[in-house]
Order: structure tokens, then C-alpha cells, then sequence
């Protein structure tokens, strides 16, 4: 890397600029997705990522397509990192039969399981223990992928989180534990919910490694990530990696974030946001200069508009397809 | 043929399955040397490893999602809850995510896995080991539900369990690990959503699950010396469930007696008696629907009670010659 970066050498700089790109990508979609539940274009409920792009981004970089994750309710970020189309996404929003699920499964359920997304889910620390059996399949059949499980701080108090990284530990399973700590489980904030500084202390209780990152720094999430996935990979076993962040919206609709100053996340947005940040890396390091990045930041922008268009243009489930792909 | 006991035929289901394929293997607590709470897994770790016979912790939650992992990306595990009442702890992953992630998915995914699970009363072990808790199963879509009631069915089934592409809650009853019958030694499997006439009748059909089919078979011989005839049909699988069988039975007979373990209120029966109420058999009724089912209450210790608390050889007898006795 000419810029002298701290990245794993397969991580190019093409693949910087790449990652540039899919974080607008990811933030673009959920702004989208917010202004047509605001407008009532979407219904149920969805719970975006703004503010949080680089964990999915930065984890999924250094995975390969075989490699697979498990996701959360608040998942759109980590299906389009693990290579999932926005559009097929966004038709899924609008419950079209061309979307992810056919209509069926909606924000919380997207999964692409040809590009290793195990899927989002809606029950809290659901998924943990889901990783853990896919890391299980691909220790038992000698496969060698890792699995990147996802999950909120919030997730880390349920019996499952406990059960899995237990179970992933005595086994040496290939999985990485990745929780995205961004200070609030719905209104509860970590200050209240744990009488810890760092959830990834509770690595120790399970005999696995545990890390406190920025999760709102690309490369050090890009890193972190990197060693536990080569670890996993060699047999290891698993890493707890605990990355700090922050969303900006509300935990889902109507929120009215009394639970927080309008400051605090002032302060996130203006210090911390993980997208300026990451700009700023690369125009100090000579790899994109601001034209680049506007030309980039406006081609994400583009396709999202494409995915929009793609879901409003797409049918409808047809009426028979109800009791479709349920067995029985 | 060769008889053996119910838990052998459901340790050679498994034992088969599992040098067939690779993909198969088990998991579950104190399955290893133990042998299982029930005996039902012994010498199989000797025989394939740990590895593939794998002990867990105490994680019903944990491990029953590992299992939905590991079979949907492409194993077939078999997993031992210790006893079905941990159904309860592991609800999330087997109704929320085993059951539905096929159709979440739109039609991307399967999740062939077999929860194996002791279920039923009989052993003294009171409310929080005792439970029939088969009809919370069968209603959820997406999960096939078995309840083999001889160690004939109990292979034939497991095997087309472990073959199936959906999740399958297979309920062992307890109190028939021990009881033995002829089973063939080479593989079989019985389709599942196939019932069983278990005994061929003219005056009343008596659709039994499980202990059940034994004491209706109990019931049928004292009955004979009174000169009544039934006929016993066991579902074997309550999803999917035989609808055809059991109403080509009614409209033989006309007058049918539900009996299941299971607490009759909100039970299974009462399924079985719309289903025929809904079906051309309601027009051949001579009497309406009997249910007999476990009374409402957790299954107490003292073994009086616990054998009132769930219907008796005289219990079917009474309601058999109830329904004969409506005009
Ligand atoms: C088992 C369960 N309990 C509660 C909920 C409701 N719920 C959905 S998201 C959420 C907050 C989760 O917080 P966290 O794990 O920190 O993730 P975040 O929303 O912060 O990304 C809650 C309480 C649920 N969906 N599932």
C-alpha cells in the first residue's frame, strides 16, 4: 500500500475505495428507507444503521464470499457488505416478490445465503447461537470458513449470547463474536444495563479473547477483525471484539430518543461519523482526492435510487404464493 | 423378525442414519458414555466419536440453535432434549427460528434437523418432567411433529425424520423405551403423515397417540368380551396428519373416541374432532365426538394422582360405551 496503511495486504486500495463507496451505499439505503416509512412507502418496522457502516463494512472485508455471517434486526449494513444486491433489498422492503424473502420475510428476515448472509434476525441474540452451529458444519465437515456473528449490546444480556460463546469455545469453533456496542439497546443504555465498562470483558468468563475497538474506525475495525478471522480460521477458536458506535436514528420508528441528548449525538455525528472519518484517511493518504470521493459518494447515492426503482417497478407476491415454500 | 425394545429401534435409527451419511450426527446432553437420561444413545460414542455424538453443556437454548446452524448450512443433526419439558427453554429457536426460516427466507434454506425428546408422564417425575406438550408443537407452521407409539414405528419414523427437509419435534414417550416388538434390521422408513390402524373394528373408531394406543389396545380386549368391536387408529405423526385414514375409519364405524395423554383442553383431540366435524365422515356420525385427555392440572408426584390425571384403560371403556349408548 503506497499510502503506508496498517491493512491486511490483500486489502488493495481499489478495495479502500470499494469500502468508501458500499458505506454510502449502506447509509443511502437506510436514509432512503427512513424517508418512505416517514412517508408511509414501507410498513412494519425497521431498524437502520446510520452511524454504524463501518462494523459491517470493515468486518465483512476480510471475509470471503464462503465465509458467512449472521446478522440482526438492525441488519441492512451487513447484508450489502456480504454482497447482497440493495435493489433485491429494497424490494424486499416494499414486499415484492422480487426482494430477498418474496415479500415475505422484510427488514428483519433478509438473508442471501449464496453469498454466505445467514440471515438478519428478529428475535434479540437469536442469531448467536446460529453461528455457532454454522461455524460447527464447517469445523465437523472441515469446510474452512468462518462464520462473523453479529449483535448488539444489547443481545450480550440474553441466555444466548452466553450459551453460544460457551458452546463456540469448548468446541474451538471458527466463529467471531462481533458486537456492535452503539450505547443503547432500544432506550436502555449501557450505562444502566451492565455493571461493566466493556462487554468484550466478558470474553474471559468463556476463555476467549476479547477486544475493545473503535468501531467507527474502518482500519481498526478492518484489523481487529482480520486477526480474530485468521485465529478462528487456524483453529483457535473464537474472539469476542466489542467495536463502540453509535446509531443516529431512533431505535426503530417513532422513536423519540428521550432517552438521550440531542448533544450526544451531535457530538457523534460531527466528531465521530465513521464515513467523514474514513474520507479524510483517504484523501491524507493520497488515495482519492475530494473529487474522487464526491464522484463516489454520488454513484452511491445513484444506485440507490436505481434500487428504489427496481422495487417500485417489481410485482407483488401473487395471492396463491401465501402457503408457498412453508412445509407441509 | 427379530422383536427389540422401542429405545433400541430409535439408537439404530440413529446408528444407521449416521454410517449412511456423514452429514448425520447427534448432540445433546450427557449423550456420551451416559448413554442419555434414557439410555437411548449408549455405546454410540464408542462406536462414532465425539465428534459426531457430541456431548453440549446444559445450553437447551444454545444448542438447539446450533443445530438450526449446523442444518442450514447443510447437516443433519439430531438433537436429544433430555426432556421434552426443555421444549420451553429452547422455544425461541425452534418456533422462531427452525420453523420459520424456510419461509422467512422465501423458499431459500432448509433446516433438516430432528429434536428427539422424551415426553409423557408415568415415571414419578412430576410437573417440569412430565408434560405432553405436543400440541404447542403442531401448531406452529413449519415443524412436523411425531409421536411413535411402538418400537416398529419408532425407526421407521425416525428414519424419514432425519430424511425429512423440515424441522421434526419427535416425541419418545417414556414409558415405551422399554416395551419391545418385531422390527426388521435393515433401514425402513414409514412416510410421515401416514397413520396406522392398530387394530381393525366395526363399532367404534378410537384415535389414540402414543401410551395411549396400548391402553386403547388394553380397552379393545375387555371390551370384545362384551361383544364390542373397535377400531384403533393411531396418527403416528399429528403433522402431518392422516386425514384420510381417519375418516375413511369414522365413516366405517360412525361413532369415534379421541384419547390422548396430552391435557384435553386445547389439545390435540379437539383438532381431530373439527377436522372430522368439517369432513363428508360428519354425515356417517351416529353420536358426536368423544375427547378423553389429560385433566387440566401439571402432573402431580404422588403416583395415584398422576395416573388420574391422565385418562385410564376404564376411561376409554366408559367413553366407548358412552358414545355406543347415544342414541
Ligand atoms: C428476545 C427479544 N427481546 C426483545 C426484543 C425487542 N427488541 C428488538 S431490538 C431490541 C434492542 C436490542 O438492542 P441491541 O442488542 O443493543 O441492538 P441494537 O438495537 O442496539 O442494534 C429490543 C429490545 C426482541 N426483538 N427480541
Amino acid at each position: 500500500m503506497k499510502a503506508g496503511l496498517q491493512v491486511p495486504s490483500f486489502i488493495t486500495e481499489e478495495k479502500l475505495i470499494e469500502l468508501h463507496r458500499q458505506m454510502w451505499v449502506i447509509r443511502y439505503l437506510d436514509e432512503k428507507v427512513d424517508e418512505f416509512f416517514a412517508k408511509g412507502l414501507i410498513h412494519g418496522t425497521t431498524h437502520l444503521c446510520v452511524g454504524q457502516e463501518a462494523t459491517a463494512a470493515g468486518a465483512c472485508a476480510v471475509l470471503n464470499e464462503s465465509d458467512k455471517i449472521t446478522s440482526t434486526h438492525r441488519g441492512h449494513g451487513h447484508c450489502i457488505a456480504k454482497g447482497a444486491d440493495p435493489a433485491r433489498m429494497m424490494a424486499e422492503l416494499f414486499g415484492r416478490e422480487t426482494g430477498y424473502c418474496k415479500g415475505k420475510g422484510g427488514s428483519m428476515h433478509i438473508a442471501d445465503l449464496d453469498k454466505g448472509n445467514l440471515g438478519a434476525n428478529g428475535i434479540v441474540g437469536g442469531g448467536i447461537p446460529i453461528a455457532v452451529g454454522a461455524a460447527l458444519t464447517s469445523k465437523m465437515k472441515n469446510l474452512g470458513y468462518v462464520v462473523v456473528c453479529f449483535f448488539g449490546d444489547g443481545a450480550t444480556n440474553e441466555g444466548s449470547f452466553h450459551e453460544a460463546l460457551n458452546l463456540a469455545s469448548i468446541w474451538r469453533l471458527p466463529v467471531v463474536f462481533f458486537c456492535e456496542n452503539n450505547q443503547y439497546g432500544m432506550s436502555g443504555s449501557v450505562k444502566e444495563m451492565f455493571n461493566i465498562e466493556h462487554i468484550a470483558t466478558r470474553a474471559a468468563s468463556y476463555g476467549i479473547p476479547g477486544k475493545v475497538i473503535d468501531g467507527n474506525d474502518l482500519l481498526e475495525v478492518i484489523n481487529t477483525t482480520h486477526e480474530a478471522v485468521e485465529r478462528a480460521r487456524g483453529g483457535e477458536g473464537p474472539t469476542l471484539i466489542e467495536a463502540k458506535t453509535y446509531r443516529y436514528k431512533g431505535h426503530s420508528k417513532s422513536d423519540a430518543k428521550k432517552y438521550r441528548t440531542r448533544e450526544e449525538e451531535m457530538d457523534w455525528r460531527k466528531n465521530r461519523d465513521p464515513i467523514d472519518r474514513f474520507a479524510r484517511v483517504l484523501e491524507e493518504a493520497g488515495i482519492a482526492s475530494k473529487e474522487q470521493l464526491e464522484e463516489i459518494r454520488v454513484s452511491a447515492f445513484k444506485e440507490i435510487e436505481d434500487a428504489v426503482k427496481f422495487a417500485e417497478q417489481s410485482p407483488m407476491p401473487a395471492l396463491e404464493s401465501l402457503l408457498d415454500d412453508v412445509y407441509i | 423378525m427379530r422383536e427389540i425394545s422401542y429405545l433400541e429401534a430409535v439408537r439404530e435409527a440413529m446408528t444407521q442414519k449416521m454410517l449412511e451419511s456423514d452429514d448425520v450426527f447427534i448432540m445433546g446432553e450427557d449423550i456420551g458414555v451416559y448413554g442419555g437420561a434414557f439410555g437411548v444413545t449408549r455405546g454410540m460414542i464408542e462406536q462414532f466419536g465425539p465428534e459426531r455424538v457430541r456431548i453440549t453443556p446444559i445450553s437447551e437454548c444454545g444448542i438447539t440453535g446450533a443445530a438450526v446452524g449446523a442444518a442450514l448450512t447443510g447437516m443433519r443433526p439430531i438433537l436429544e432434549l433430555q426432556f421434552s419439558d426443555f421444549i420451553t427453554i429452547a422455544t425461541d429457536q425452534i418456533v422462531n427460528q427452525a420453523a420459520k426460516i424456510r419461509y422467512m427466507y422465501g423458499g431459500k434454506g432448509n433446516v433438516p434437523m430432528v429434536v428427539r425428546t422424551p415426553a409423557g408422564s408415568g415415571t414419578g417425575a412430576a410437573a417440569q418432567h412430565s408434560q405432553s406438550l405436543e400440541a404447542w408443537m403442531a401448531h406452529i407452521p413449519g415443524l412436523k411433529v411425531v409421536q411413535p407409539s411402538t418400537a416398529y414405528d419408532a425407526k421407521g419414523l425416525l428414519i424419514a425424520a432425519i430424511e425429512d427437509n423440515n424441522p421434526v419435534i419427535f416425541y419418545e414417550h417414556k414409558l415405551l423405551y422399554r416395551t419391545s416388538g418385531p422390527v426388521p434390521e435393515q433401514m425402513y422408513s414409514i412416510p410421515l403423515g401416514k397413520a396406522d390402524i392398530k387394530r381393525e373394528g366395526t363399532d367404534v373408531t378410537v384415535i389414540a397417540t402414543a401410551v395411549m394406543v396400548h391402553k386403547a389396545l388394553e380397552a379393545a380386549v375387555e371390551l370384545e368380551k362384551e361383544g364390542i368391536s373397535i377400531e384403533i387408529v393411531d396418527p403416528r405423526t399429528l403433522v402431518p396428519l392422516d386425514e384420510e385414514t381417519i375418516v375413511s375409519s369414522v365413516k366405517k364405524t360412525g361413532r369415534v373416541v379421541v384419547v390422548h395423554e396430552a391435557v384435553k383442553r386445547g389439545g390435540f383431540g379437539g383438532e381431530i374432532a373439527a377436522m372430522i366435524a368439517e369432513s363428508e365422515a360428519f354425515d356417517y356420525l351416529d353420536a358426536p365426538v368423544q375427547r378423553l385427555g389429560g385433566l387440566p392440572v401439571p402432573i402431580p408426584y404422588n403416583p395415584e394422582l398422576e395416573k388420574h390425571a391422565i385418562p385410564q384403560v376404564k376411561d376409554i371403556i366408559r367413553s366407548v360405551k358412552a358414545t355406543l349408548n347415544r342414541a
